[in-house]
């Protein structure tokens, strides 16, 4: 305890850090990943080749894409970009699958119906489709938010500052108190985005609990 | 792309690959550890889990298990194990064992839940002892699922070996942190090609058993790819 209030101002710097680098990839795989998902339940010839890209992109290890990925788009390696795109990277690994099956489970006699009232293709989507994928794709998203939320602080080892610089100075420096603090917050901030993405389903799909999961 | 040519080009160099650093010597410590690993956390995970499965009780432990262990970096548990356990193999060894053990008990536990109940109790009218029904009737059925936990695990465990090699020096991460220390992004990046690479072999050597596993216990259905799998996933 004592350590952590006179680090006070270091440990919140750090956590604002974490705070946009797990906030930004979130957004960004998830803004990806509905079109891409969609794309894959529709049409089969995508399906296919996307989920094996997915698939394998995600065996990659975080610490090898990271280091990779300066190399391929050119940025400095200790950029928080390189974080942020790998990052994303791996939230669309997760969420397309989560997000293809997700439309796939919107059954052929509603959109037939929506047809059928005189849906354009693109109001059919705003107003048919993605309220009912929504709720199904809501899972494949906390899974996502929470992983993203860990995996930041991998960057810390090539010196991408987060939470999970507590680790790497608190082992060179041999200080329990620094790793804990950071173990601590990195789950509350977890715990704490997750509750985020729940609420925020909740007032956006307020319908939810009327679908069967 | 010519920082990639010359990171092909180190890990062509025969140099890389004689004496006590060779790149040799990296792969076969990372496999040799991730494998130790793995046997440990299948050798307890894989009984819990189908004992779990079996008969239906601890469910809540293993969902809140597989979740909570999501959250946790594994950055996080590595230091702190290190600083506890000194420098050395324990500590990667205690934190990996952690890492590995929720994907495979979920695996086997939801692989054995699957099955069908009718089959279960078919297998009890004909005579069938407990024992029997577990070994002969729900573990090859469990097969493709439990497999898929296994596979899940083996992917976290092999990334986060690499990671191993900040706290104790073994490994393929050690030419990444040599990389890092030194400021040579070629071998850092030789490092990363190549654990990516034996990730991605592992995830194929896990795939075809699992489908091996899914037409072994299913031989009339027609081949789905690859759904049999624990859906958690938590690499480094």
């Amino acid at each position: 305890m004592q350590w952590l209030s006179q680090n006070l101002h270091i440990v919140w710097g750090l956590l604002l850090d974490h705070l946009w680098l797990s906030a930004v990839p979130i957004v960004l795989a998830f803004a990806i990943s509905v079109p891409l998902g969609w794309l894959a339940a529709r049409h089969r010839r995508i399906r296919t080749p996307l989920l094996t890209a997915t698939g394998l992109l995600y065996a990659i290890p975080s610490l090898a894409l990271f280091i990779m990925i300066p190399a391929i788009f050119g940025l400095a390696a200790r950029s928080p970009w390189v974080a942020i795109i790998g990052l994303t990277l791996y939230g669309i690994a997760l969420l397309a699958r989560g997000a293809a099956d997700a439309f796939g489970s919107v059954g052929r006699d509603t959109m037939l119906a929506a047809d059928a009232l005189g849906h354009s293709a693109w109001a059919r989507f705003w107003r048919v489709e993605l309220p009912l994928a929504g709720p199904v794709m809501l899972a494949s998203l906390r899974v996502m938010a929470v992983s993203t939320v860990s995996l930041v602080t991998v960057g810390a080892v090539i010196g991408i500052s987060s939470l999970g610089t507590l680790f790497t100075d608190g082992f060179q420096r041999g200080i329990d108190a620094s790793i804990v603090t950071g173990l601590v917050l990195t789950v509350v901030v977890a715990f704490a985005l997750d509750a985020v993405i729940v609420l925020v389903g909740r007032v956006a799909m307020p319908w939810r609990k009327a679908v069967p999961a | 792309m010519n920082l990639f040519a010359e990171a092909i080009a180190y890990l062509l160099d025969p140099a890389n690959w004689q004496g006590p650093s060779s790149l040799g010597l990296r792969i076969l410590e990372h496999l040799t550890f991730s494998g130790a690993v793995l046997a440990l956390a299948a050798a307890i995970g894989i009984p819990a889990g189908v004992l779990i499965g079996h008969t239906g009780r601890g469910r809540g432990l293993v969902v809140a298990l597989t979740s909570g262990a999501r959250a946790i970096p594994t950055l996080g548990l590595l230091t702190i194990f290190g600083l506890a356990l000194g420098i050395g193999l324990e500590a990667p060894y205690l934190a990996l064992l952690v890492l590995a053990l929720p994907p495979v008990l979920a695996g086997a536990y939801a692989g054995v839940e699957s099955v069908d109940r009718a089959t279960v109790g078919g297998a009890r009218a004909i005579g069938m002892s407990e024992r029997q029904i577990v070994l002969q009737v729900e573990l090859p059925l469990a097969a493709p699922v439990l497999i898929g936990g296994v596979r899940s695990a083996a992917l976290q465990v092999i990334s986060t070996a690499t990671l191993a090699a900040y706290v104790s020096n073994t490994g393929l991460g050690r030419p990444i942190f040599q990389g890092v220390k030194a400021g040579d992004y070629e071998v850092m990046l030789a490092g990363a090609l190549l654990v990516a690479l034996l990730s991605l072999a592992v995830e194929l050597v896990f795939q075809a058993l699992q489908s091996a596993a899914a037409r072994r216990a299913e031989p009339t259905a027609v081949p789905a790819r690859a759904t049999a799998r624990a859906p958690e996933r938590n690499t480094a």
